[in-house]
């Protein structure tokens, strides 16, 4: 039994250290984060403060108090929150660039935007703020629009038992330019109807402002569990780049597969969208920039760029918060200035190439 | 001993009709090739084999069981299909792809053992493309992507073997290659072989029996010299050709001449 483990682990070598290194990577991001700020808080306390916090241990506060505070009531739940969102929208763009062999696939392209944006925008126009669990309305009209959207988007393109990538694609692209042209007729009536929708605006920017607990205690697990099970399909995701066909012949049950594949990645783009809004590119272009140095087989490229794509956002959300601190920049503005020139510099450099 | 057999099969896309009532019987270890004018059913025939397609009316049997009561799963882990051409948008190694016809052997979340290694290098060394393992499959010649489709359906240790025109788009270099290394494998391993072929003569060559297909129907079915015939010819393709003799192989062979010359 040792021994079978250990040739597992040998043959598996490239992977497990691949993501070991990612995982160092992925924490020391979240320590730098949390480590700047306003006020900046040494690295060494930071891991202290939360080994305490997490009652394996027991050093001596040398700390002020106040650090402590700002750490778990400030900086770490925004941290994590980009840390999550960042994996769910990669994983899930690894999920729709998969499944459907699409270059401009990204989690938003069947209408989970759209359908955000839109739930999240009927709610700011009710005239009350209800409060759930530390949500406010608005995640849940997110979370729920775009997984409406995308049920819709599924039901128009099936016909006859079957769902063509082609018309999802399609489908998608109607429904999402449907309701965000209501969305904008929404804003643009916004003052004649007295609607309240300056937020709408940071929403489709995307942000982390996430700044309590308990709204990561719901959407970690979502968010964390859908990676989990994505990995499952992950040596099937690589039959689907034959095409359905292909898949079809290698006995894969397509059509169960599609539906599974496009729930979670719906799922994990919901979630994502409803702790920071649309935060834009992350999950097109993180699978792209890993897929093209450590290789397709999405058994590695999943979970790879999931943890690329949790570091890239808390780099991402720190530079948002720091740069022109004390006022802050949408995170979405960092990720496509700072990711855009990174990925061509990536696509001219690798031998790896596309043939979509 | 029956390994296919179609009884009564119908099928039809949307409304428009492709089969209708086929029955065919394939016997173990034969080497059979579907041929028709396009739009005869040849593809689609090859598809319902496959069990990717369900007969709208009758049965198909596979080894005795029927089709409609396998999974998926089960029928890909007896029959390969190798088609036209695949698209592979991803930059997979050609040992990756070989590797993807382990599929149906594959649990959800557990990797590739010792026994399907040993499948795809296997199946390599049949093929005779080791050499081009780590090589991206996007980058190979079009014979060589057609031999790695090959191994991969290899790789599945099929029964069964169904090929869908795979000498289209081929040099002829590459499609005789192609297809003596299916007649090795019909010969040496026992695959049953069904391919749709286009081109008379190959099949002719390579094929110990034909089935001709018009409008959906079995036109004709037997040897090369039975059903290879120029009324045949002129029937199911419109087309006025000679049937000679293949100088040293005694096939029938098809030449055409110009109308004016």
């Amino acid at each position: 039994m040792k021994g079978k483990m250990l040739a597992l682990l040998r043959r598996n070598r490239r992977t497990v250290l691949i993501l070991a290194c990612l995982v160092g990577i992925l924490f020391v991001c979240l320590l730098v984060a949390a480590a700047v700020g306003a006020v900046s808080i040494p690295p060494l306390d930071i891991v202290k403060m939360t080994l305490n916090k997490a009652a394996l241990t027991n050093f001596d506060a040398t700390w002020e108090t106040t650090d402590e505070t700002i750490l778990f009531q400030i900086r770490l739940p925004r941290i994590i929150a980009a840390a999550l969102v960042g994996a769910a929208l990669a994983a899930a763009g690894v999920l729709f660039q998969g499944l459907l062999r699409n270059p401009m696939a990204d989690p938003y392209i069947i209408g989970t935007s759209a359908g955000a944006a839109f739930g999240a925008t009927l709610v700011m126009m009710l005239p009350v703020g209800l409060m759930f669990h530390g949500f406010g309305l608005i995640p849940f009209a997110a979370f729920f629009g775009a997984l409406g959207a995308v049920f819709l988007v599924y039901n128009l393109a099936r016909v006859g038992g079957k769902t063509p990538v082609i018309s999802m694609l399609l489908a998608g692209f109607a429904i999402s330019s449907m309701l965000a042209a209501a969305m904008s007729f929404l804003i643009t009536m916004s003052d004649q109807l007295q609607l309240r929708l300056h937020s709408v605006f940071s929403f489709l920017m995307g942000g982390v402002w996430v700044s309590n607990w308990s709204q990561i205690a719901i959407i970690a697990p979502l968010i964390i569990g859908g990676i989990v099970v994505a990995r499952f399909f992950a040596f099937r995701l690589n039959a689907f780049s034959l095409g359905e066909e292909g898949a079809a012949y290698l006995g894969i049950d397509v059509e169960r597969d599609k539906i599974a594949i496009l729930a979670l990645g719906s799922l994990l783009t919901g979630a994502a969208v409803s702790l920071s809004g649309l935060v834009g590119f992350v999950g097109l272009v993180v699978p792209h920039a890993v897929r093209l140095v450590l290789g397709p087989d999405h058994r590695l490229l999943l979970p790879a760029a999931a943890l690329s794509g949790g570091a890239f956002l808390v780099l991402a959300d720190l530079l948002a918060r720091t740069v022109l601190a004390p006022s802050e920049i949408p995170v979405g503005i960092i990720t496509a200035l700072v990711g855009a020139p990174f990925f061509i510099y990536l696509l001219r450099h690798t031998r790896r190439e596309y043939a979509f | 001993m029956i390994n296919l057999a179609l009884n009564q099969v119908s099928f039809s896309y949307n409304a428009s009709p492709v089969l209708y009532q086929i029955d065919l019987a394939i016997e173990k270890g034969e080497m059979v090739a579907l041929m028709g004018p396009n739009g005869s059913g040849k593809t689609t025939l090859i598809k319902l084999a496959s069990g990717v397609l369900r007969p709208a009316e009758g049965d198909i049997h596979l080894d005795g069981s029927s089709l409609r009561e396998l999974k998926r799963r089960q029928v890909a882990q007896r029959v390969a299909v190798v088609p036209q051409q695949f698209h592979m948008p991803f930059a997979f190694t050609l040992r990756e792809v070989v590797l993807l016809g382990r599929t149906p052997f594959l649990k959800a979340f557990s990797n590739e053992g010792e026994k399907d290694q040993q499948a795809v290098n296997r199946a390599m060394e049949l093929i005779g493309i080791e050499e081009l393992g780590q090589r991206f499959f996007n980058e190979l010649s079009g014979g060589e992507r057609q031999k790695g489709i090959l191994a991969m359906a290899l790789a599945q240790e099929p029964k069964l073997l169904l090929l869908d025109e795979p000498t289209a788009h081929l040099d002829i270099n590459h499609q005789m290659e192609i297809l003596e290394l299916v007649k090795g494998l019909n010969r040496e391993q026992g695959i049953t072989v069904i391919g749709a072929m286009h081109d008379l003569n190959l099949a002719a060559l390579y094929f110990d029996r034909l089935v001709l297909l018009k409008e959906g129907r079995i036109f004709a079915d037997g040897t090369p010299s039975e059903v290879l015939t120029e009324e045949n010819i002129r029937e199911l393709f419109g087309a006025w050709v000679q049937v000679i003799q293949h100088p040293l192989m005694k096939t029938p062979h098809i030449v055409i001449t110009p109308r004016s010359p």
